[in-house]
């Protein structure tokens, strides 16, 4: 996966192939938007959700509506790494707002908005139950902390 | 099983629900996201009860009564959470009522006047969705209005099995849109109007044309000439404020006078051109190997169903226009030459029961050299408010006629208002000229009702017609999903895209099935009582124009006015 940009033709594709597996099973639409995510940038936009659509034979008005019922789901174009910070108690006590305030400062953006060049998408997420490692922080599937602000450069930077 | 509501020890089926139950005693319940034609939701909770045992507040909408069960609808602690539903709604909802298409005919605008809400609500108001969508001819959205009950959607999704309206997001940003809050006119919305018909608040609302129509009524220059389709007028009465069901074609015609219409003319006459052409059609598909079966084409929501879902079936549509584009193509072509006028200096103008009449009227192929055949379309709704903004109290107008040569309609064109009514009118026409013989019954009440798909096969002289009749999208898509495979026998289906047909259409006042069932059979009270020619074929002033015309239905200049064509509408995402 190249950063994200733009989702090309031959992500489409492949988005294609694997809804079709699962034509006329809408119990299987979580799990499909779940696993096309991870090909297209993290994120499910219109051009993704049509295909989705056409391929399991979903009107695109539901596959829309579950896509953006979820909160790991996303129609908007995330980068190639989501950090989600934790923004429950715990890691609110713990400092989560000096993190973030460090990470964004780092990346250059606020809550909710994707790098220029589409690698990092900074996002606030509900627990992540790992509250004994507050304050905690998730990179796309991998859960990191405690953390302190100084820790952000030498963390993010890891990830090409 | 025994209830007991109110300290009043009632009878109850099992699998009633509270709501039911309390309305044998004459208790109506508050209710936003329940709608008597729908399944059950319980999104909204404005009807929370009280239960003996139960350790909260239970909706009752959803909750059934059980032997021994004791209710109350009324005590201080409902009364408080019913308000608070209340104001954390009214706290979302744009409350620009004054200026809202549903002023006074709101349900959460009633409730709140029912809760009386004198202090000024304690939750901030925010309200959710960006911009108003006027982008359709029929609907106007506005999601500042959507309380998310989710009318619209059932309505969508399964009256009409178009799903273009469906929830977004969730919790408190969650309201009712199309996907990426798509304009409607982009989407796959067919503008069938069912959505405004169930939502409760303004949310969704027919677009307003009344103010094009009175332009044209004050401009001296225009002759106004009105066509006023067979469904209107068992549904105007009911939108000033009377009876489901009450019959007013006299006092219907008068107000248009009084508003300044011109000429008033009867779309029930071209009902029977329909029959005509379109049966004319079917014995020629029948006898010389066409496409078939062969589906009507008189409901232009159906028509751009056909073209958006199954564009590969569009040869069986009949060619024959609706009833409203003969019409227009008359005025414009026609009527205006027999009166000395141009036909830009001819104002067209529809009263319909329908809002997918509205694109109907702007479609390419009902036009030509930069005017249309019809100007203007206005719902029953519309056409309520006109009258009501007129100072005419229509309860007290006497009766006229229509104007002439076209306000002579049969029995048979009345009943295409309801479901089964263009099968009715069609069999009574097509039997006949096909035999050559005088049927003995002509009520083919095979085909009546408001069951959502009838089937029947009539012996018409050597060879078993199979017809089908079906309203609803929902059901018509599972007939089209038969033809796809092969599987429809049928030689001909009548398919309208409202629920009930044209009286269940989205202009009409707000619907249900009892509103339906009372305008239906007013229809058919016209067809049986009210007038002396039941069959199209045999209505004079049918015979007289196409003497006029000088062709036989289906040739020359008929075919030319009266038929049209249909595009592949596919590419629309689906």
């Amino acid at each position: 996966m190249n950063n994200c940009r733009r989702i090309d033709p031959e992500t489409l594709k492949q988005v294609a192939n694997l809804a079709a597996q699962y034509k006329g099973r809408e119990d299987m639409l979580v799990e499909v938007l779940g696993q096309v995510q991870k090909i297209a940038c993290n994120s499910v936009p219109e051009e993704v959700i049509s295909v989705i659509s056409k391929e399991m034979g979903i009107p695109k008005a539901k596959v829309y509506s579950v896509a953006t019922f979820y909160a790991f789901f996303s129609v908007q174009k995330r980068g190639k790494y989501v950090i989600r910070m934790c923004k429950s108690a715990p890691c609110h006590i713990k400092g989560a707002q000096e993190v973030l305030a460090a990470m964004e400062k780092f990346l250059g953006i606020k809550v909710g908005e994707t790098t220029y060049d589409g690698k990092f998408t900074l996002e606030t997420c509900e627990c992540l139950g790992i509250c004994d490692r507050s304050p905690a922080i998730m990179i796309n599937d991998e859960v990191f902390g405690p953390l302190k602000p100084e820790d952000i450069e030498d963390l993010i930077s890891k990830f090409e | 099983m025994k209830v007991t509501i109110n300290n009043q020890v009632i009878e109850v089926q099992e699998g009633m629900t509270i709501l039911e139950a309390a309305q044998q005693i004459g208790i109506k319940l508050p209710t936003l996201c329940h709608h008597p034609d729908q399944d059950v939701k319980a999104h909204c909770r404005v009807c929370v009860v009280e239960v003996e045992g139960q350790r909260v507040l239970q909706p009752a909408c959803s909750f059934r009564c059980f032997d021994g069960m004791v209710v109350h609808t009324n005590t201080e602690r409902v009364r408080k959470a019913r308000k608070m539903v209340l104001e954390l709604i009214l706290a979302h909802h744009n409350q620009d009522c004054l200026h809202c298409a549903r002023n006074q005919s709101c349900e959460l605008q009633t409730l709140a006047a029912h809760y009386g809400f004198n202090e000024e609500n304690r939750f901030p108001l925010r309200v959710r969705g960006e911009g108003i969508d006027m982008s359709s001819p029929s609907i106007v959205r506005d999601p500042s209005k959507c309380i998310a009950c989710g009318r619209c959607e059932w309505a969508c999704s399964q009256y009409q099995a178009v799903h273009v309206l469906s929830r977004k997001h969730r919790g408190f940003e969650t309201y009712f849109s199309t996907p990426f809050d798509m304009p409607f006119d982009e989407s796959i919305c067919v503008n069938c109007g069912q959505c405004v018909q169930a939502c409760p608040t303004g949310a969704l609302t027919i677009r307003d044309d009344t103010e094009e129509a009175w332009a044209a009524i004050n401009d001296p220059k225009k002759v106004v000439v009105a066509q006023v389709a067979p469904a209107v007028r068992v549904n105007i009465a009911e939108a000033l404020g009377e009876e489901s069901g009450t019959i007013s074609v006299g006092r219907l015609v008068t107000a248009l006078k009084m508003l300044g219409v011109d000429y008033v003319f009867d779309t029930d006459f071209t009902a029977d051109l329909t029959i005509m052409e379109e049966g004319t059609e079917l014995i020629e598909r029948l006898t010389n190997g066409g496409v078939l079966p062969m589906i009507t084409s008189c409901s232009p929501a159906w028509v751009k169903f056909c073209e958006t879902f199954y564009p590969e079936q569009l040869g069986h549509l009949s060619t024959a226009k609706s009833p409203q584009g003969m019409f227009g193509a008359i005025i414009k072509e026609w009527y205006s030459k027999k009166i000395g006028k141009t036909p830009q200096e001819m104002f067209s103008l529809s009263i319909m029961p329908c809002t997918a009449k509205k694109y109907e009227a702007k479609r390419p192929e009902l036009g030509r050299n930069n005017y249309q055949d019809v100007d203007c379309v206005l719902t029953v709704q519309e056409l309520a408010k006109m009258i009501k903004s007129a100072n005419i109290d229509f309860g007290a107008l006497p009766e006229s006629e229509f104007d002439k040569p076209f306000g002579l309609g049969s029995g048979a064109g009345v009943i295409f208002g309801a479901t089964g009514g263009v099968m009715e009118a069609a069999l009574r026409t097509v039997y006949e000229i096909v035999t050559g013989k005088d049927l003995e019954n002509i009520d083919f009440t095979m085909v009546r009702g408001l069951k959502g798909t009838r089937e029947a096969t009539i012996q018409v002289g050597d060879l078993p017609v199979k017809v089908c009749v079906t309203s609803g999208l929902a059901n018509a898509r599972k007939i089209m999903e038969l033809i796809k495979e092969g599987k429809a026998d049928y030689h001909f289906i009548e398919i309208m895209a409202c629920p009930g047909g044209c009286i269940g259409g989205g202009g009409n006042a707000y619907r249900n099935w009892a509103k339906i069932s009372a305008r239906r059979k007013a229809l058919y009270k016209i067809d049986a009582e009210k007038l002396p020619v039941r069959q199209s074929h045999k209505n004079p002033a049918i015979k007289e124009f196409y003497q006029d015309l000088g062709v036989k239905p289906g040739e020359g200049i008929a075919h030319k006015l009266f038929h049209t064509h249909y595009t592949d509408k596919s590419h629309v995402d689906i």
